[in-house]
Formats: structure tokens, sequence, C-alpha cells
């Protein structure tokens, strides 16, 4: 186990790596940031200082080596854009990109597993095909439009709800959450949705297939046979053997939408890491761009780890020395 | 529960909104672009002098028009060629409740001197040629320089936000920059400012919380000296997209929001409940053609030669182009047809320039003198991001160029590649914007028009390699003619001279856009401010 452990971090720590030089050479060869930065006003002295103070003039592997030896030290930059360094940009728009997930990620469970068996159940019927039928507008439709139309419909005909920004929010622990207000509920609710739809319908999708398959096996007509409630066998039986693909989707799906919830962001103007991303992006910030990114695998990295050491705890039959 | 949660939030939501329509003096701003900073002197772009004005002031101040009116300084004049003298305001306090005095103008100049965590040394610029300044009395500000800046009026407005002298240590204050002027704790930095611990100035609004992507909430400063603002509290939130800005303007979020898309007028027109302005800025929208070399990467003409060096063809691009349709269909109005480099009325522009007219068969004529009867290849690059309608305004030119026998391709590019790019003089035929800041028509000759010469900064904008000694000798004095009839003689002189030689073809000055809910009204200002201030109920 522990060998193990030692073996994926290894194994991480050159991903990381390897993730570093690709994003940091790819950003390097967008475009020079100097003329987005300094203004034509600049004299030539004063442009060649900033170039000389952000490191842009030296050559592009030294420029790397530099911000390999930083991030060793825990430094992945300063942002040119803002002067402050971009872990600490990253940080403070990290609750708001959280909160907004966790609240995606609780829809997503709430409706789309309850739906999904209602579906799977009824499949033969108009109710279960309509719900089937209509989850495929879920993620087809695109993603910003469908945030579009939800705020045409609940914040400018109906007048519901916002349509952009994070609401009113509390400190709590030193962090500013708007879950704990009625504005910052009111706030989240319609890019929660947003987020949450695509995700709505593949888990509702996901869930209605394995009913299906399950309702025909062999263990579910023993268990009707024997006179089991039909209520025990939906939890007790085909619930918990469908389960396992479903919540390794919705795992995967919550570190997605952390990393990527960028177009929702955009669309409601959610001050999140998304957003800084793009704004980072089209403002050539490199190093926020970079440490995005490598904030980003890391997570990835970790849930990975997290996931394999947990199907060896679900399942015994999961040899670690051996999976690779 | 899954349920009945968003039908309680809604209802909740109807609740809170009348409740929010009660506390009235609040006000909120959609903005465009985030500012990078709440550090006076970090960035030298309008976001965030915009946001700085409201909390720090300048010795001298700018009207909606762009004239000078008295701020921190009642009084200015120049003493001789190199020397001003300001009289300073009295009584005026800082948000803290210190008094402001020359004190504070010295140790601002000296951190504009000496920022080091600032963005491109930006707000250094006029400061740098300063050589002494002396505060004689408390009331009394004298500003020595090495050369003549007969725009030094212009500089202070636009460049110096006084910041409070107390948020560091000295013993006593001199003008030496370089040993740091007597200054003997380290300089604060620009996150001092955005915390907010140190965003300490005489503006009409006090910072409350600054945070980044979020929004910025300022309170009003119940002890300004001049005409204190309607509004008690201030949010403004950045809005990066024009079609959330507008969405979030038409459900109420905002009260006003800056730039609205040029395509969404229309519908802000025919809704009952929100109002707009429009006023002329000073930016004016070209092409700069490459006048300078023989051989330009995307001119290609069949006798191998670069055609934008020949006077003719740039004239004859000049009449092609039907500047008065661009305006009306494709600006909706929302434009000024140049015909000349600085709208008429600004300090050096001509009063009352010739018409350029639209004249595709004298260009045809003037392309076949110049031996293009058969036209060339000419590809025009542009942004299609950075200005109000960049990619359309760019294809209605091409257009034009075809009609005279050009065969042309756009190119548009993402604005992040476009600048990098045109600054390593990558193209041939390339949009450009710029603003007049200094509110006279030295702005766009010094950078764009004059002969290129980093150490003196000139011509560092002039990605065209034009080149016309007439025009610099006349231009180049001007600037440091301190009499301001001869100045502005000398200027008008260069317009005429840059016309008939078509450094830069133009096209039409932006107009800026604010959209607002009925009942209030906002003074639009032509250095595109999005102000607080300037938001009144009707």
């Amino acid at each position: 186990m522990i060998v193990y452990i030692l073996r994926r971090m290894v194994q991480s720590f050159l991903v990381l790596l390897a993730v570093s030089l690709v994003v940091f050479m790819a950003v390097y060869a967008v475009g020079d940031p100097i003329e987005l930065l300094v203004s034509a006003e600049a004299s030539d002295a004063d442009r060649q200082a900033m170039i000389k103070r952000l490191g842009l003039d030296l050559p592009v592997w030294l420029q790397y080596w530099s911000f390999l030896t930083r991030a060793f030290q825990g430094d992945l930059g300063t942002s040119f854009v803002h002067g402050i360094p971009a872990i600490e940009l990253i940080v403070q728009r990290f609750p708001a990109t959280f909160e907004l997930v966790v609240v995606a990620i609780g829809l997503t469970c709430l409706l789309g597993i309850p739906l999904g068996l209602i579906a799977g159940l009824f499949n033969d019927r108009p109710l279960g095909r309509g719900l089937m039928g209509g989850s495929v507008l879920g993620f087809s439709l695109p993603n910003f439009w469908q945030g579009m139309m939800l705020i045409l419909m609940f914040a400018v005909w109906l007048q519901w709800l916002p349509s952009s920004g994070r609401g009113d929010t509390v400190n709590v622990l030193g962090v500013p959450l708007s879950l704990f207000t009625a504005d910052g509920w009111s706030h989240v609710m319609l890019p929660a949705i947003n987020l949450a739809l695509g995700n709505i319908a593949l888990v509702l999708r996901l869930t209605a297939t394995g009913v299906m398959e399950a309702k025909t096996q062999e263990y579910v007509k023993f268990a009707r046979a024997k006179g089991i409630s039909e209520r025990r066998i939906l939890t007790r039986h085909i619930l918990r053997n469908i389960l396992i693909p479903v919540v390794t989707v919705i795992g995967m799906e919550f570190g997605t939408l952390i990393a990527y919830s960028t177009i929702t962001e955009t669309v409601f103007a959610w001050p999140g890491m998304g957003k800084l991303l793009i704004d980072s992006i089209y403002k050539l910030d490199r190093p926020v761009v970079v440490a995005y990114v490598m904030l980003v695998t890391f997570i990835f990295v970790m849930i990975n780890l997290l996931v394999d050491l947990a199907y060896a705890v679900l399942d015994p039959r999961v040899q670690l020395q051996e999976a690779q | 529960m899954s349920r009945r949660t968003p039908l309680s939030l809604a209802s909740l939501a109807a609740l809170a909104l009348p409740a929010g329509m009660a506390a009235a003096q609040s006000l909120t701003i959609g903005l465009a672009s985030e500012p990078t900073a709440a550090d006076p002197h970090y960035h030298k772009v309008t976001t965030n002098d915009a946001f700085s004005a409201h909390i720090f002031e300048s010795l001298i101040n700018r009207n909606a028009q762009m004239e000078l009116i008295p701020g921190l300084a009642q009084s200015w004049r120049a003493v001789d060629d190199n020397t001003w003298e300001l009289k300073l305001r009295q009584g005026v306090k800082f948000s803290n409740g210190e008094p402001f005095t020359s004190k504070d103008v010295l140790f601002t100049l000296c951190r504009v001197l000496n920022n080091e965590t600032n963005v491109s040394r930006s707000y250094m610029e006029p400061a740098q040629s300063f050589s002494d300044v002396q505060t004689p009395d408390d009331y009394t500000v004298i500003i020595k320089s090495e050369r003549p800046i007969p725009t030094m009026p212009n500089e202070l407005a636009r460049s110096l936000p006084i910041i409070w002298s107390g948020i560091a240590k000295f013993d006593k204050l001199r003008f030496a920059p370089k040993e740091g002027c007597g200054v003997t704790s380290p300089w604060p930095t620009v996150a001092d400012f955005n915390t907010g611990k140190l965003s300490i100035g005489t503006g009409p609004y006090k910072l409350k919380s600054y945070v980044k992507g979020t929004g910025i909430e300022m309170e009003r400063n119940e002890a300004y000296w001049g005409s204190k603002p309607h509004w008690k509290s201030v949010k403004m939130v950045p809005v990066p997209n024009a079609g959330p800005r507008l969405t979030g303007l038409m459900s109420g979020d905002y009260d006003v929001i800056e730039s609205p898309a040029a395509r969404d007028l229309p519908r802000i027109k025919d809704n009952s409940k929100l109002d707009f302005v429009a006023t002329p800025s000073t930016r004016l929208i070209f092409f700069q053609p490459d006048a300078g070399r023989a051989q330009s990467p995307f001119a290609k003409a069949a006798d191998g030669k670069n055609p934008l060096q020949d006077l003719r063809v740039r004239q004859a691009i000049n009449m092609a182009i039907d500047r008065k349709a661009i305006v009306q269909r494709l600006m909706d109005g929302m434009a000024t047809v140049a015909n000349q480099y600085m709208p008429t009325g600004m300090f050096g522009s001509l009063d009352k320039p010739a018409e350029i007219k639209f004249d595709p068969e004298g260009a045809k004529k003037l392309l076949a003198e110049a031996g293009y009867p058969q036209g060339f290849e000419l590809t025009l690059t542009t942004t299609n991001d950075r200005y109000i309608n960049d990619g359309q305004i760019a294809q209605a030119v091409a257009q034009y160029l075809t009609r005279i026998g050009i065969k042309t391709t756009v190119d548009a590019q993402a604005a992040a590649i476009y600048f990098p790019k045109r600054a390593k003089r990558e193209f041939s035929f390339a949009m450009g914007g710029w603003p007049s800041e200094n509110g006279e028509a030295s702005g766009l000759f010094q950078y764009w028009v004059a002969t290129t010469d980093k150490d003196k900064g000139l011509g560092t904008s002039n990605y065209g390699g034009f080149s016309l000694p007439a025009f610099d000798q006349v231009f180049v004095p001007a600037m440091a003619q301190m009499d301001a009839s001869a100045r502005k003689a000398a200027y008008q002189q260069a317009t005429q001279i840059a016309l008939a030689n078509v450094p830069l073809i133009p096209l039409h000055f932006e107009s800026s856009i604010w959209a607002f809910k009925k009942g209030l009204s906002y003074e639009g200002r032509r250095d595109q401010y999005t102000l607080a201030m300037s938001v009144k109920p009707k």
C-alpha cells in the first residue's frame, strides 16, 4: 500500500512537471504581454525596464527554469496585471467557484438520481420515455445558450432572481461564503442550475439504463419471487448495484466543474476561478494561467489517487500493487 | 425539499425587491472592465483612473468636456518656460480628517517616481522631467522642469492622483527622487491600497472594499470639500461581457452600465424602462498604412514594390471610403465622421476641416496615375474585441477598397495576439484607435505620426514607419511652445500637413455609451470615465 502510494506520488510529480512544461511553452507561444501592459506613451527606456522586471528579456528556457526553481519554493509567480501573487488571486476566487459547484452537484444528485429511477422503472410508459427524451436536450443544448435562456426567463421576464454576480457574503473562518444569506442563495441558483442541467441529464440517463438492466437480472427476479416489497427491491437491491458508476461519474464531474465552469461563470459574471482564467488568457497574464493549470492538474491528480484508493477499500479484489 | 427550494427562494427574492428599492441613495454600476488595483499609481488605463477618481483627486480636475477646472489647486500659472506655480485649496481634508497641504503633493510625486510595484511606470512619464519641486509654504507648490512642458496642467490633471503623506515615515521631505526624498520607511505597495488600509484620499468617496472579480464598494465622504454626490453608497461590479451586462440592467441588478454593445442599442431605445446617453469621445479609429518600408508583408503589387509608400495610393484609399455610411449603418449613428485627426473643437484641431470626399472614381484615377490601374493585393488587419464594431468596420473598408480595384483580405484577431504583432511591424495595413488623453492635438501626433525617436518619446506607435521632415519641423518645436496661441497655430499647421500626406487613414471618432434606468441621468464624459458622481436622479 505504502509502496503504491509512493509510486503514485512520483508519477504525479512527473505529470505535474510535464504539464508545467507544456503550459509554459504554450502560453509563451501565444504572444508577448508587454504590448498589452505598457501604454504606447511609455518611453523606450520604460518599456525596456518593464521587460527586464518581468523577466521577459531572458530566453524561454531560462524563464522556465526560474519559474521551476521558484515553484519549488512555493512561489508560482506574480500576476503581470494585478501585481500580486498568482496563487493568491486564484485562492481568492476559489470559495465562489466551490460554492457554485457544491450547489450544482447537490442539484444533480437530488434531481438526477430520483428522476433516473423513475425513467428506468417506467421506461415503457410515456412518463419514462418523456424523461429520457427530455434528458437529451439537457446535454445537447449548448451550455451558454441554456444560461442565456435561464437569465431571460427568470431574471428579465419574471424578475425572480438576479442575473449576475455573487450575493452578500458572510465570513466563515475568514472565508467569504454566500450560502448563508438569502441574497447569496438567490444569486447562486441560476448559475448552479445552468451548471447542473447537463449533469442531471447525464446522471439521469446513467441511472435509468442501470435500472433497466437490473430490472431484468436474475437476482431481482429472485427477490421478487421471494415476495420482497417493490420498494425494498428498489432501494436495497437495484439502487445499490447501479450506484457505483453513478458515484464515479459525479465525482469526476465535481473536479471538472471546479476547474472548468468557465462558460457559466462568464455568462453569469460569477467571480470564480473559471472567469479568472478567461480574463487572464485575454490579458496574456502568463503567471496566472500557468499557476491555474498547475493547480487544477494537482487537484485532478489528487482526486484520481483518492479514487483509486477508494476502489481498493470498496472492492478487495482490486490489487494495488498490480494496478498502474 | 428540492422542489420547495426554488419556489421559496423566488418568493424571498420578490420580498427583497421592494426593500432594495426603498434603500435609495445606493447605486450599482456594471463595469465593462475591471480596475486592476485600488492603488491610484498602479496602471494608467481608463478603468483604473476612473475608479481612483472617486477616492483620490488631482491638483487640477477635468469636466465632462475635458476642460481643466480647479481641483486641489485653486489656480496655476507658468512663471517662466520651465516653472509652474500652483496655489492649493485651503481647508481640504483627507478622508481620515488630516489636512491636505503641499507636503502631500511632494510626497505623491516622490511615490510616483519611486513606485516599484506598478505596471509600466505609466504614471512617471511627466514627472520624470521635473528637475525640482519646492513647497515654500503649505499651500504653494513650484514645479521646475528640464524642458518646457506647455501641457503641464493637463498632465497634472490626468496623472497625479494625490495620496496622503502619512502612509509612510519621513524626517524631512525634499524633492530628491533618487535618494527616496527623505522617506525612511518602505514605500507602500499595491497590496496596501487594495486592502483599503492606505486608500486615503480627498475625493467624494471612501473605499469600503475592493474584491477582485467581485466588485468595489464605496461610501460617500461626508467631509468632502466640493459638492457632494447624490449617492450615499456605490457598488461597482465588473461584467466584461456585454450580453450579461445588458440583461443585468434589464433585470434591475444594475442602475447604470457602461458600453452596451452597439448591436443592442435598438433594444435599449425600444425599452420603456431604459435610457441611454452617447457622448463623442476623442478616440479616433483609423488605419495605419505601412508607408515606411520598400517591402511590406501584406501589400503586394505586380511591380514588387510596396504601393503604400506612394502618396497617391494613400490618398486614393482615403477617398475610397464612405465614412458617412459607416457611421450611419454600422455604428448606428454612435460615432462622428473624422475629417481630421482630432475632434473639431479640441485644442490644435482645425475649426473647419475640409470634408474628405467619398470619390471612388477619383480614387481609381489616382491609383492608375500611381501605376496600379489593376490594383494590388492588401491585407487589412484588425482586432475583433477592442474597438466598437472593429471587425465589421474592417470588412466595410475592405469592400470600399475592392471597389477601386484593390484585392483585399481581412484578418481579424484577438487584441492579445494583435497588439504584440503590430508592435513588431508584422502588418501592412492595421487598425488603430487612440484617444487624445491630454486634450491637445499633440496626443496623437507625438506617438503615431512624428518620426520615430525613442529617446525623445516620439513616434513610439508609428508602426507604419511614416516619416516626413516637413511635419516634424512644425510639430516637434510646437510641443515645447509655451505660448498657447502660437502652439495652437503650429498644431493646426501640422494637422494640415498630415492631412495632405495621409500618415493615417482617419475613419471616425467613437462615441461612448452609457445605459441606465429611466429616471436617472448621466453626464457622458469625453474621457470615457464612468463616475458615480455623474449619475443623478432626474
